[in-house]
């Protein structure tokens, strides 16, 4: 059995990406705070990690550029991106709560962090029996 | 998608909170700047945030308009309020009209108070997911050490 990469290292840098990915959606939320009618979002971490792990498998349906000027049009189920249902929705419309979305994005920093400590260890044990140790 | 995207959409809104804090701090510096004339006086200004959504084109052909998220906030222009202007009666004033009357801003000190103080506390959170964001990236650079 040859060793690779992907066995190797299995589901963490998937799960390293789509937590930056969600760190993303919840900083863009905290930003948005004070804007009228801005919608909070965050994702189903499952359904996207699962769509990551699959991406690999089968492409999205996605068309080809022959041409600089075609636009790029990828057709990606990206179905895990929801809305955030409110608790306390405001008059101008914004659904965003900036204490509890505050502490989702501290809970999403620290996974990331056991997250690369799991890579990181997988990458330790690795040059370990790369090196005979 | 990566890590610097959070900066620019931190700093975003760490600039669109400035541009309030800014307004708010012309609106109680002017507070009591009178004038004679309703064209000539000072009105309360107001920044109007909108998130930035992905350019128009690309949005088109996702399949679907609301899969994906915006990038951070900007400030659409600022804006005078309409608020009735406050008018006090002060014959002795040099700004007085023929009535006596003198112009006073439409300004609402107390909301401005409030509103300096939503958008410091606002400008804090971007600061700290910024922060954040720092730590994660040079987290990463650690690796397989």
């Amino acid at each position: 059995m040859a060793i690779n990469f992907q066995n190797a290292l299995g589901i963490h840098p998937k799960a390293l990406e789509v937590r930056v990915q969600r760190a993303e959606i919840m900083a863009n939320n905290l930003a948005n705070a004070d804007t009228p009618g801005f919608k909070a979002r965050d994702v189903d971490f499952r359904a996207m990690l699962g769509e990551q792990m699959d991406n690999g498998a089968k492409q999205p349906l996605s068309m080809q550029r022959t041409d600089r000027q075609h636009i790029a049009m990828d057709i990606a189920s990206d179905a895990s991106l929801l809305y955030r249902t409110p608790t306390q929705p405001s008059v101008d419309g914004n659904t965003v709560d900036t204490q509890k979305e505050l502490a989702e994005f501290t809970k999403n920093v620290l996974d990331y962090q056991a997250s690369f400590q799991f890579l990181n260890s997988k990458f330790k044990s690795l040059s370990k029996a790369i090196k005979g140790e | 998608m990566s890590l610097d995207r959070i900066f620019d959409i931190a700093g975003s809104g760490m600039s669109a909170q400035s541009i309030r804090l800014n307004a708010t701090a012309s609106n109680i510096a002017n507070a009591d700047s009178a004038a004679s004339s309703t064209d000539s006086v000072y009105r309360a200004r107001k920044p109007i945030f909108a998130a930035i959504e992905q350019q128009a084109m690309q949005q088109v052909f996702k399949s679907d308009n609301n899969q994906e998220a915006s990038k951070g906030v900007q400030v659409k222009g600022i804006v005078e309020s309409d608020a009735a202007l406050d008018m006090r009666y002060q014959p002795d004033h040099p700004l007085a009209d023929e009535q006596g009357y003198v112009m006073y801003p439409n300004v609402n000190v107390v909301e401005e108070m409030a509103d300096m103080l939503s958008a410091s506390r606002s400008f804090q959170t971007n600061v700290d997911v910024m922060d954040a964001a720092k730590t994660m990236m040079q987290r990463i650079l650690t690796l397989g050490q």
